[in-house]
């Protein structure tokens, strides 16, 4: 039964990297329907940058922060010079783009970080928090980080005008234009928060798989499958979603598939909810007029 | 321009029939591993660039390709030339199988199974359930094909020759089949789907035929690439090879049966190229074929989308026009 515990909490654990995965990828797909295939490399190379900062003798929360805060303006970077003139490039364009951005990533931090696993310390060490015996106190942690940026998203666009303003860029870009939102402007701004998100979900990640170039391939992996889990247009299913398949993922790889096979459980749930149900749990059901 | 790519085309079969009578083992084996690619690439193509579905999973059907032929080959004691057309067409089934969600899905979502596909299909390869079959991580190992009817050629000389004439055949057909009625509909099917079934196509016939078509290219070009290497493990099979068939295509053209050449002399020789840089540029050198593939991909959809094999088109054509005036 302890065991079972512990395979949940740690299931939890990486369900929340999942989750704000899924949440980033959410963001980007929202506001232009579009899959970030490069969002995985994204949040590594960001996750190289915290490192670079911490071995240079920063604390770790300066080094979050301005981490987050590099991220961001990588990430408006990018839709400005390299997602924006793609904009009414057919999907093929835009997959073949992202994979060309995730390739770029990747060399990029072999080239600048070599190719040797790192060990990246978790923030949170010491004894297990609470009491708590299942969970670690990185694990107790990262689901707590994890919560923190989904309470912060959801109250960012919940409560703020920018976020409202937001969230009419990515319904209705001509009405929201007519009103006077800068749609172009919101949609680097999504762009950033995402590329931010994404860099969190690197850095609770790392401790958990190390950090290396390749690092992000398995979770981009699950965070898709929880996305589309949890209807990849709302960000609360993705969330959910992306705790789900942590969890699902966890104790199937434990008790029924077997570890080494785990990625064919995100494999079978992507297919599986697309076939079946292709606005996943949460979602709204897209209907096309022709 | 006809006559061009007449020349063109010609030079290539001159320079693949003399190919092995006068370069070396290692060169022969790089050429014989681009006509498997070129396979793969058309194939990929087939679906990608003249259909228009979305596959970043090409790797896993060249998988099937590969393991069938092995399995065939070292399991059952078949010879390569019947283990490799019996893998493929388990691989024609295995792509229309999986052309029936691929219909459901559509765009970016079939992007994104195929892409899963591609992440999974090492793990699943090296699944310990089919270790009996599979070798498991080891892989298996697969005997190079030899001459037959004792003709003078070592073993590097006839592979390049079946993959040559693999090629040549698969390539004929492939131009057979888009230049005529299927090759229209399936354009059209690309295009504007429900132009085309309004024309009568049968969309979801022909989808996922040449879901199965594209599969069947994957899997000769997995079968011929298990003798070709004498060996098949599951890491080789993974997102980096899907992966370099969507840059290959990209590079020599969508939508293009002659640019699948020359994405295949691109995704064999760049990181071969790359690989001689070590000496100087040491570890970092590994990041150069990403870079490349990375920063080409883009370029090629900002200037030019038709990949290579639109390049030389259009060169062509300015060298027509400015001549005539």
């Amino acid at each position: 039964m302890l065991e079972l515990q512990h395979q949940l909490a740690s299931g939890l654990a990486l369900g929340g990297v999942y989750a704000i995965t899924a949440l980033a990828l959410v963001m980007i797909f929202q506001a232009t329907q579009l899959l970030n295939f490069a969002q995985g490399e994204m949040a590594m190379f960001s996750t190289y940058l915290a490192w670079t900062f911490i071995n240079n003798g920063w604390n770790y929360w300066s080094a979050f922060a301005a981490t987050l805060a590099l991220s961001f303006v990588g990430g408006v970077l990018i839709q400005r010079f390299i997602v924006r003139p793609f904009a009414h490039a057919p999907v093929l364009a835009s997959v073949i783009i992202f994979i060309g951005l995730s390739f770029i990533f990747n060399a990029l931090a072999g080239f600048l970080f070599g190719y040797s696993v790192q060990s990246f310390d978790s923030p949170f060490d010491g004894p297990p928090w609470f009491g708590n015996k299942f969970m670690s106190a990185s694990e107790s942690g990262s689901v707590l980080v994890s919560l923190a940026v989904l309470v912060l998203v959801f109250a960012f666009f919940r409560y703020t005008p920018l976020g409202l303003a937001m969230r009419a860029a990515a319904q209705n870009p001509t009405s929201a234009r007519l009103v006077g939102v800068r749609v172009g402007s919101m949609l680097a701004l999504g762009w950033g928060l995402a590329a931010a998100i994404g860099a969190v979900a690197g850095m609770m990640a790392a401790p958990i798989v190390y950090l290396d170039p390749n690092m992000m391939g398995g979770i981009l992996l699950y965070a898709f499958a929880g996305a589309v889990l949890g209807g990849i247009d709302n960000p609360w299913g993705a969330v959910l979603g992306g705790f789900l398949v942590g969890v699902a993922e966890n104790l199937l790889g434990a008790y029924v598939v077997g570890e080494e096979v785990k990625l064919s459980v995100a494999l079978v749930v992507i297919i599986a909810v697309l076939v079946a149900k292709p606005s996943g749990l949460f979602g709204r059901r897209i209907v096309a007029r022709v | 321009m006809r006559a061009l790519t007449r020349v063109g085309w010609f030079f290539a079969i001159l320079f693949g029939l003399s190919a092995p009578f006068w370069l070396s083992g290692y060169r022969l084996y790089q050429f014989s591993q681009v006509l498997i690619y070129a396979i793969a690439l058309l194939g990929l193509n087939l679906l990608t660039g003249f259909n228009g579905q979305i596959s970043l999973g090409h790797g896993a059907f060249f998988a099937i390709g590969g393991y069938g032929a092995a399995i065939l080959i070292v399991k059952l004691g078949l010879p390569y030339w019947v283990a490799i057309p019996a893998a493929s067409v388990v691989c024609f089934i295995a792509g229309f199988l999986f052309g029936f969600p691929a219909l459901r899905l559509g765009g970016l979502y079939l992007a994104l199974a195929t892409f899963a596909l591609a992440v999974a299909t090492p793990q699943l390869l090296a699944y310990k359930g089919f270790d009996a079959l599979t070798g498991g991580s080891q892989g298996l190992q697969v005997l190079k094909p030899t001459a037959p009817f004792g003709w003078p050629l070592n073993v590097d000389q006839w592979t390049f020759l079946i993959c040559l004439a693999s090629t040549g055949t698969l390539f004929v057909l492939a131009r057979n089949l888009l230049n005529g009625r299927v090759g229209r509909a399936l354009i059209a099917i690309r295009d504007h789907p429900i132009a085309a079934e309004a024309m009568g196509i049968d969309a979801a016939l022909y989808k996922t035929i040449c879901f199965g078509i594209s599969a069947f290219y994957a899997g000769v070009a997995g079968g011929l690439d298990a003798v070709a290497v004498g060996f098949v493990a599951p890491e080789s099979f993974g997102l980096p090879l899907s992966l370099a068939f969507l840059v290959g295509i990209v590079v020599g053209g969508l939508a293009s049966i002659g640019g699948a050449l020359f994405g295949a002399l691109f995704i064999e020789f760049v990181p071969n190229y790359a690989d001689q840089l070590t000496v100087f540029l040491g570890e970092n050198a590994k990041a150069l074929p990403g870079a490349i593939y990375g920063v080409l991909m883009i370029v090629m959809m900002a200037i030019a989308p038709t990949g290579v094999a639109g390049l030389v088109r259009s060169m062509v054509r300015m060298m027509r026009s400015s001549g005539r005036t």
